[in-house]
């Protein structure tokens, strides 16, 4: 579904050249969610950000679903991917009513205005109708990140960029949205890209996941290497340790 | 929660008028909380009401001279005096608030939209096209704004068009770097993002996304600048490059009160007297205002 | 314990806590004692933990009304003490440290300066006498190069540098009481352990007492002897180790949290409707 090879992210010119994400190559299949861990500046988010079409000062390839996507995107191509943001008070525009940021999307790809999605796109999420003509302040952060996949799922996308989705949210409210967000994954056979530093949400929900350090990957751990702890590098078995005092 | 269910309510975006009542409901709501702000309001809506009704409200014509009355000081026939030519000032100034409404409000019209349009234009695109906006706002601002008008006003010829047009050229440039500064901030926030990733034109975003942001601010900015654009209008006036005599304009009717201040002082003092609450309602309403719209600036 | 029965570093009866106007108590009935130990204070946003916390330092905003039957620090009643009285005490005998470094040191003072200042104010101690225990004090909470760093300005250095400094600064008066508020939310999780072994290593070298506030039950369990899960501005469970836990909530709070090591399909949602009735 996702195909990445030798993608670079370089930040500076010159002497100054830093590379915020070096050679990094990698292949997610349909249905599959793959997860990448790091620390904060290892350039897990950067990875993610050139996925998504954000960050656009990349080099290397990005396939999707078989065709390589270039740095500015159609709106066939954007339709394909959306994503979720961490902060779910600053992803959700203040003085918009969640109705219209549901109807958005469909609003600015030219689709119609989007209105009679709404209830539907809500429902999907499990939030009540009346919310449709709430201001984001009115809700609590769990609800705006309801409000946020909701979103990002009107386009009816086949991949879903997660950055961080849960990491503002309390333990709680972390394992309503994670539940909600694999059942969409099962009703809709979507593929999903996980960003977390949090070790134990990224186990929880992924396949597969990569070991981010300093720009690149240094370990790849299966569903079972993370039950039975296994790890193939210093840096994720150190990660695995403090992860769980 | 659940009863949302149980009727089948049809979702549509609220029309601009519940949509206004709203607002307006939630800005009185937050604005009995302010005491001050809420004078500064009623000073404001009563001018307004003033200028309407001004006709009605004035007990004499403004410009009919009677020599034999000239000079009067305050007294139950004239309540504020009257002036070298026994004109009645209570009236001139009941008529000189539809001329301050009028150049405030024009300068807000042509000033507000203009400096916000260029200040979101530059923040938003960045790169040359800022550069050039706002080096072209940075000469502007070093203009005096009384010099213009003056230059403008010997250019144009004295009146109170040119002194609203020369005020207009010199009030937007820090309009537009409040914008700026503003669009500069929500451009990057992630619902921006999210807008590109869903196809979102770039004018859509910076009309839909990024204007809405930036509105509140400029508003209280305008609003506090009401107060210097009222006195610069009457310096113009007071200068003889304002509205011309015999339009009773506030800094006119200082200006030629200036030659009886000592011996008739109500000549001076009463128009004084109205720029001085005028230009503080609209300092304290501007205040007032960027405490209810800028949550940054909420007193805890 | 070396002694039989130690009096309490700091008691608290029915401390309640309530903002302005606001019906609703933000903290209600809060007791504990707190020894020579290290106390645990968890729970979700909004369940009164870093009130609780701020209202023994006596750091909340003046809308906000104090009452507790009994609220003693070393036998002394701090609700009685005045505003002078209690700025003597933090910072000397009461510590608290913040979740954000960034946010907690001055931006415009080198580390060294903020450091040594502490020490002057609270030790009494020379300009140059401050800076050497300045000095000491960062080596101790194991900055390498102390000379380097005292430098250094707070936007120059790392979350988990700033970290230490802050500890640095907040015990080199050697407190009675350390009251730290999420010490190590904003911190990467490598060196979460590292802040928190640190912490730990001095509170027991100064013979103080510490309440570690936080969300993070796991790692709260791990590091305190005794654990205090907050619900709803109240204490509704009081623990020794997790697999104890008996209240609804303490046992929701332990099941939502994902467990790579027992993996489940789903992860349990806490039952907020029978909490409500609960209470």
């Amino acid at each position: 579904m996702i195909k990445v090879e030798h993608l670079d992210v370089v930040y500076g010119h010159k002497e100054n050249r830093n590379y915020v994400v070096r050679d990094v190559s990698f292949s997610v299949a349909k249905g599959e969610t793959l997860g990448i861990v790091g620390e904060s500046g290892c350039g897990k988010s950067t990875v993610l950000r050139s996925l998504a079409g954000i960050e656009q000062g990349w080099t290397g390839s990005i396939e999707m679903d078989g065709h390589p996507i270039g740095k500015s995107r159609s709106r066939d191509e954007l339709k394909l991917s959306q994503m979720v943001f961490q902060d779910p008070y600053g992803s959700l525009h203040p003085r918009h009513r969640i109705g219209t940021a549901l109807a958005e999307p469909i609003h600015a790809m030219g689709l119609g205005d989007g209105w009679s999605n709404v209830p539907t796109a809500l429902k999907q999420v499990g939030l009540p109708e009346i919310f449709a003509s709430r201001f984001p302040h009115e809700l609590s952060g769990g609800q705006r990140q309801r409000v946020a996949i909701a979103r990002a799922l009107t386009l009816s996308p086949q991949i879903l960029l997660l950055d961080e989705p849960t990491s503002a949210l309390d333990v709680s409210i972390q394992a309503e949205i994670l539940n909600l967000l694999c059942d969409l994954r099962d009703e809709r056979g979507l593929t999903f890209v996980l960003v977390s530093h949090d070790l134990a949400v990224i186990a929880h929900m992924c396949d597969r996941v990569l070991v981010m350090q300093n720009g690149g990957f240094v370990d790849e751990l299966s569903k079972n290497d993370l039950r039975a702890g296994t790890t193939h590098a210093d840096y994720s078995r150190q990660l695995f340790e403090t992860s769980f005092l | 929660m659940s009863q949302a269910h149980d009727h089948a309510i049809t979702i549509r975006p609220p029309g601009i008028g519940t949509r206004v009542v709203s607002s307006l409901h939630r800005f009185v709501k937050k604005l009995a909380d302010e005491p001050l702000g809420m004078a500064g309001f009623i000073v404001l809506a009563v001018l307004v009401i003033v200028a309407i009704l001004a006709p009605w409200l004035a007990p004499y014509d403004p410009s009919i001279q009677s020599l034999e009355n000239a000079l009067k000081p305050p007294s139950l026939v004239h309540l504020a005096g009257t002036d070298e030519f026994g004109r009645d000032i209570l009236s001139r100034l009941i008529y000189g608030t539809r001329i301050t409404i009028q150049t405030v409000l024009s300068i807000s019209v042509i000033v507000g939209p203009i400096g916000l349009l260029i200040g979101i234009i530059a923040g938003f695109t960045g790169g040359r096209t800022d550069a050039i906006l706002m080096r072209a706002t940075d000469i502007v601002l070093s203009f005096p704004a009384l010099i213009l008008a003056l230059s403008l006003a010997a250019a144009l010829g004295a009146g109170l068009n040119t002194a609203i047009i020369a005020i207009s050229l010199t009030a937007w440039p820090p309009i537009a770097r409040l914008a700026r500064a503003e669009a500069l901030v929500v451009r990057n926030a992630d619902y921006v993002a999210a807008a590109r990733l869903y196809g979102a034109s770039p004018l859509r975003i910076l009309l839909f996304y990024i204007a809405p942001m930036c509105i509140p601010s400029v508003i209280v900015r305008l609003t506090l600048n009401m107060a210097g654009i009222i006195l610069t209008a009457a310096s113009l006036g007071f200068l003889g490059l304002g509205a011309q005599p015999p339009a009773p304009e506030w800094g006119a009717m200082i200006s030629s009160g200036r030659k009886f201040m000592l011996d008739y002082w109500w000549v001076a003092v009463m128009p004084g007297i109205a720029i001085l609450l005028t230009s503080l309602a609209f300092n304290i309403v501007g205040d007032t205002l960027r405490d209810l719209l800028d949550p940054r600036h909420a007193r805890s | 314990m070396p002694d039989h029965n130690p009096p309490p570093i700091l008691s608290v009866r029915d401390l309640n806590v309530r903002f302005g106007k606001n019906s609703i108590a933000a903290v209600s009935n809060v007791s504990f004692d707190l020894r020579q130990e290290r106390i645990g204070i968890v729970g979700e946003s909004g369940s009164g933990k870093s009130t609780t916390g701020r209202a023994i330092m006596r750091l909340l905003p003046p809308s906000a009304h104090i009452e507790a039957s009994q609220m003693d620090f070393c036998g002394s009643p701090l609700l009685d003490k005045s505003e002078r009285q209690m700025g003597g005490l933090r910072g000397k005998d009461i510590a608290l440290i913040m979740q954000d470094p960034r946010y907690s040191l001055n931006p415009v003072l080198n580390i060294g300066r903020q450091v040594a200042e502490a020490a002057r104010l609270h030790l009494g101690l020379s300009r140059t006498a401050a800076l050497e225990t300045a000095r000491a004090m960062l080596e101790r909470v194991r900055i390498t190069d102390p000379v380097r760093v005292m430098k250094l300005y707070p936007h120059q250095i790392s979350g988990g540098m700033g970290q230490r400094v802050m500890i640095a600064m907040m015990l080199l008066a050697k407190p009675k009481l350390v009251i730290a508020d999420e010490p190590t939310s904003a911190l990467d999780v490598s060196v979460r352990r590292d802040v928190l072994v640190l912490l730990d290593e001095l509170i027991r070298e100064n013979n103080s007492g510490l309440i570690l506030i936080s969300h993070d039950i796991r790692m709260v369990a791990a590091f305190c002897e005794r654990i205090l899960v907050m619900y709803a501005g109240r204490v509704v469970e009081s623990l020794t180790r997790l697999d104890d836990a008996q209240h609804p909530y303490t046992r929701g709070l332990i099941a939502a949290l994902p467990d790579p090591r027992n993996p489940v399909d789903r992860l349990k949602v806490l039952d907020r409707a029978t909490l409500e009735t609960a209470q």
